[in-house]
């Protein structure tokens, strides 16, 4: 959606600056937008500033902070945890957005295309209706080593119990996979509704040039649903960069390491280990990431342009 | 689009594709089910069935508090029980106080900027729109120790405060529709002597029930299903919403051998409530989580 400024007539420069700023309309607005500037300052711009400085602290909330200067910073580059738990969390992201992605495409396609079924579509987002704990207690049981669901099922097929989440290997796909499950659907939903977004025109004179069903969805589909796929993408890079819940009620960050994501491990510095300033560091750390990656995605797929307009 | 009636080889393999997604979203939450209905003890019979042999609603009982202590530890628990409808009124009271305070001062918010004019109208816009951007991981730590400070934490006051106020999503998306609005409708009130509050109040809100029930119904999916948060401020019992309680009861059962069936069924009871509301409110949930992409 375009983020329009309606043109507004200059207001006329023969007032004052203090008639501008304290006429009635003004105060009025002002009154209307004063409770989410609060919200906006105290819950944003300060603890963001706040969160700099503690980073620069050694900080366990009895005493007060002491200045450390980069000391944290250091610290977490030479930290083998932090590492790891960089390396784990970019493991679960990879695994899971291009999966997900995909998997989220073709079902938009199959709502589309094979069944506009309204139940079809209810079934698929009641994962998403679930929360995190809930998703992640379904899976911790279906895929419990001894008497998990998969596991016997697997069985049958003269496959091995797996230890799914108690693995040091397969960890991470299964938290990558719990996530998918619970996600493809309202994936599914955001593409269906921006294919729904295409003029029907496009297609039908595809069809008449004779074009199949994969040529009218590269050449119609992928490139008009680009917003919405930025949009989703953005959305679940920045999203599985933060994955907490679901490694909170399964793993716990185990085994040894393994499933220790970043923001699993900035939770325990400052709540179990009460190192705030530490963990503060890492959050900024995190934070300059993120950011990155978001501009570097919306300049890569060129996120405010739909190739309709042009 | 024209549906095909050929049944080609393609149709039909996509048609098996669509089922087995079917199935694999569904046949999970059976097998919660299943595992509730089962007595704890037959569970090692046959954990491959699909259906329990002897279904029970012991489990059930059990972790809602219903049968004494004795009897739930007999019955494989760990003689604590979830306190279920505690855990749903303070989901509600969450939800609730979230939904109301946010659609209302963002709804306010967004009638500023769509039709007054002061100055910093477009710098103040445009800086609540980066705020969608920040990610929270930067923010919690600071929110927490605010929190701390104020003497906020287990109460519902700490748990809503960074949700109630300000919501870049929704002031933008209320902004959004607002200057849809054609503005005959507000002027005939101003002709009148309404007050712009007056005016926002009897005219903008009743016109908008579209786009305000698609926010409620987006803002009460995301806070009933809340768990960073809630779980960091409000671990009390008295304000323990539903996400945190079930967490505390999973974390509370025997290492060695849990005690599925009590788990499954506190589980497929937390689950209930979300498969009331597709019931009953199917359309428009899907019509607005289609909306969720507009950020």
């Amino acid at each position: 959606m375009a983020i329009s400024t309606r043109a507004e007539p200059k207001i006329g420069r023969s007032k004052s600056l203090l008639h501008r700023l304290f006429n009635q309309e003004s105060i009025t607005a002002y009154i209307f937008i004063f409770p989410s500037l609060v919200g906006f300052f105290a819950f944003i711009v300060l603890p963001m500033i706040r969160g700099i400085q503690i980073s620069f602290t050694k900080w366990n909330l009895m005493r007060p902070p002491k200045f450390i200067g980069l000391e944290n910073y250091k610290d977490a580059f030479t930290d083998p945890v932090f590492w790891n738990a960089l390396k784990v969390t970019l493991e679960y992201v990879v695994l899971n957005i291009p999966l997900q992605t995909l998997i989220a495409l073709f079902m938009a396609v199959m709502m589309d295309r094979v069944t506009k079924s309204e139940i079809v579509r209810g079934i698929f987002i009641l994962p998403y209706l679930l929360s995190n704990v809930i998703v992640a207690m379904i899976w911790l049981w279906l895929l419990d080593p001894n008497l998990g669901f998969l596991n016997l099922l697997l069985q049958q097929f003269g496959i091995h119990k797996q230890a799914f989440f108690f693995s040091t290997t397969q960890g991470i796909p299964t938290i990558a996979a719990v996530n998918i499950w619970r996600h493809m659907g309202i994936n599914a939903l955001l593409f269906y509704a921006g294919i729904q977004g295409i003029p029907k025109t496009l297609y039908e004179a595809a069809t008449i040039d004779g074009a199949g069903e994969w040529g009218m969805f590269r050449r119609i589909t992928l490139p008009l649903l680009r917003p919405v796929t930025v949009f989703v993408l953005v959305t679940n890079v920045v999203g599985s960069f933060q994955v907490f819940d679901t490694i909170s009620v399964t793993t716990g960050g185990g085994p040894i390491d393994a499933t220790r994501v970043i923001v699993f491990y900035i939770v325990q510095n400052a709540f179990e280990l009460t190192k705030f300033g530490y963990a503060a560091a890492m959050s900024v750390i995190l934070f300059s990431i993120l950011i990155v990656i978001t501009l570097l995605q919306m300049r890569v797929l060129r996120g405010n342009s739909s190739d309709l307009s042009s | 689009m024209v549906t095909k009636t050929s049944w080609g080889i393609g149709r039909i393999i996509i048609w098996i594709i669509l089922i087995f997604l079917i199935l694999l979203t569904l046949l999970p939450i059976w097998i919660v089910l299943k595992t509730a209905l089962t007595p704890t003890k037959e569970l090692f019979n046959n954990p491959g069935s699909l259906f329990p042999e002897n279904p029970t609603l012991l489990n059930f009982k059990r972790v809602i508090g219903l049968v004494s202590r004795e009897e739930n530890v007999a019955a494989g628990g760990s003689g604590q029980s979830i306190n279920f409808l505690l855990g749903i009124r303070n989901s509600f009271i969450f939800t609730s106080l979230v939904v109301v305070l946010q659609t209302f001062f963002s709804a306010l918010a967004a009638y500023a900027f769509a039709r007054l004019k002061f100055i910093g109208r477009e710098v103040i816009f445009f800086l609540y729109l980066t705020a969608l951007m920040i990610p929270g991981v930067i923010l919690f730590i600071p929110n927490f120790i605010l929190i701390k400070n104020l003497g906020w934490l287990d109460t519902y006051q700490g748990m809503i405060a960074p949700f109630a106020l300000f919501s870049p999503f929704a002031i933008f998306f209320l902004r959004q529709f607002f200057l849809s609005i054609p503005k005959e409708l507000e002027e005939a009130a101003k002709l009148d002597g309404a007050s712009a509050f007056g005016t926002f109040w009897r005219i903008i809100l009743p016109t908008s029930t579209t786009p305000i029930v698609t926010l409620v119904i987006l803002t009460s999916l995301a806070m009933w299903n809340e768990y960073f948060w809630p779980w960091l401020i409000g671990k009390g019992e008295n304000v323990r919403v539903l996400t945190v309680a079930l967490s505390i009861f999973k974390s509370q059962t025997p290492q060695g051998a849990p005690d599925w069936s009590g788990l499954m069924a506190a589980t497929f009871l937390s689950i209930i409530p979300m498969v009331i509301l597709l019931l009953v409110l199917g359309r428009k949930v899907i019509n607005s989580l289609q909306f969720s992409g507009l950020k």
